[in-house]
């Protein structure tokens, strides 16, 4: 009996395995790769200490650093980045405005850049607020809020420090202060990074 | 003749003149057009509903009150008046602010599965729950096999067994035993 009944049997079995293997394969593949988008979506925030995302930036025009109308932070390399995350209607981003450019002319000759990255802005307004404040460094929309993604900022205005080998030296959620910038700015230069 | 063919040749450039200045007054004039077609607040918040608040956590754009939000509807307003479709006023927000303002993810990339995981569940829901009932059909089917398998060693008197089972397996079954 048992001869027949197991090749009868047989057949169904491998097939009914088949089925339940590629029930299991489509059903962990679709777990892993929900997996890797949460892991990604919730990318820890960077902190002081670690190195600073890679960034692209296409400035508004009118505006330019060393001779080109786009850069990234790899061409920044060697130099200090104070980047600021600023907006239109942020109102608290107009208390430290002045206080960047200020910055700005100050250090521009010693080996610093200030980059305003404009967050979730209408572009029309970005430029009107920058001519409103007469600010004179690179400007840039941030395209698809990848930069503001890969920072994980919390809110407008917030400004990332980086040292001179990339790696990220301050950080300040709210409007920063020019005692701030001269502090940090100055430890920097002397440490040379 | 000659003459008569120069006057023509004029009278042809002439033409080709005053159809190539009205074809450029037509193109000028589509823009201008376009621009005054008029746009409610109900065709902006049409839109602004399938758009999130970049400063807000999921709050659709129609109802919410930041400046942020006020300046998005007024560029809503301005590409909907410069005769720009939804569709495309929704994909530039998603070019131009990231795929995360969009209340409905694009069907792409990793959102796909988003979409897909629904279907695909459904369908092996589906799988598993018909091979669940199988297997309810087959052990049912295995234990009354093994209660007529009992019944047949007992009495040794296999055609008098009569086949409860209809199918091709368990005729065979029976022949085997009977050969026996």
């Amino acid at each position: 009996m048992s001869d027949i009944a197991n090749r009868l049997e047989q057949p169904k079995k491998s097939s009914r395995s088949y089925l339940s293997i590629a029930v299991w394969v489509i059903v962990l593949g679709l777990l892993a790769v929900l997996g890797w988008g949460l892991i990604n979506s919730t990318a820890p925030r960077p902190e002081v200490g670690e190195m600073a995302p890679k960034f692209d930036l296409a400035f508004f025009d009118g505006y330019e650093w060393d001779g080109k109308t786009a850069a990234s932070l790899e061409d920044m390399n060697g130099q200090i980045v104070v980047m600021n995350f600023w907006a239109s209607w942020c109102v608290e981003c107009r208390v430290e405005t002045d206080e960047l450019e200020a910055a700005w002319l100050k250090y521009r000759d010693q080996g610093v850049v200030f980059v305003g990255v404009a967050y979730a802005d209408v572009e029309p307004n970005s430029i009107e607020y920058m001519e409103e404040f007469a600010v004179t460094f690179p400007h840039a929309p941030d395209l698809g809020t990848r930069i503001s993604n890969d920072y994980e900022i919390t809110g407008v205005p917030e400004t990332f420090i980086i040292d001179q080998t990339g790696e990220i030296a301050y950080v300040q959620i709210g409007p920063i202060s020019s005692s701030t910038l001269d502090q940090v700015i100055s430890q920097l230069l002397a440490d040379g990074g | 003749m000659p003459g008569f063919l120069k006057l023509k040749q004029i009278r042809g450039q002439h033409l080709a003149a005053v159809v190539l200045f009205l074809l450029g007054f037509l193109l000028m004039a589509v823009p201008a057009l376009a621009q005054d077609v008029p746009v409610t607040d109900d065709d902006v918040n049409a839109v602004a509903k399938d758009l999130f608040c970049p400063v807000c956590e999921s709050t659709p754009l129609d109802v919410c009150p930041t400046q942020a939000c006020a300046d998005w509807r007024e560029l809503i307003r301005q590409q909907l008046s410069e005769g720009s479709t939804p569709e495309e006023v929704q994909a530039y927000f998603a070019r131009q602010y990231g795929d995360g303002v969009l209340a409905n993810p694009p069907k792409r990339g990793y959102t796909l599965i988003l979409w897909a995981l629904p279907v695909v569940a459904v369908v092996l829901g589906g799988v598993f729950f018909s091979r669940y009932m199988r297997n309810l059909r087959v052990s049912a089917a295995d234990e009354v096999d093994e209660e007529l398998e009992e019944g047949v060693m007992e009495t040794a008197v296999p055609a008098a067994v009569k086949p409860i089972a209809q199918d091709d397996y368990k005729s065979k079954l029976e022949e085997e035993l009977r050969n026996r």
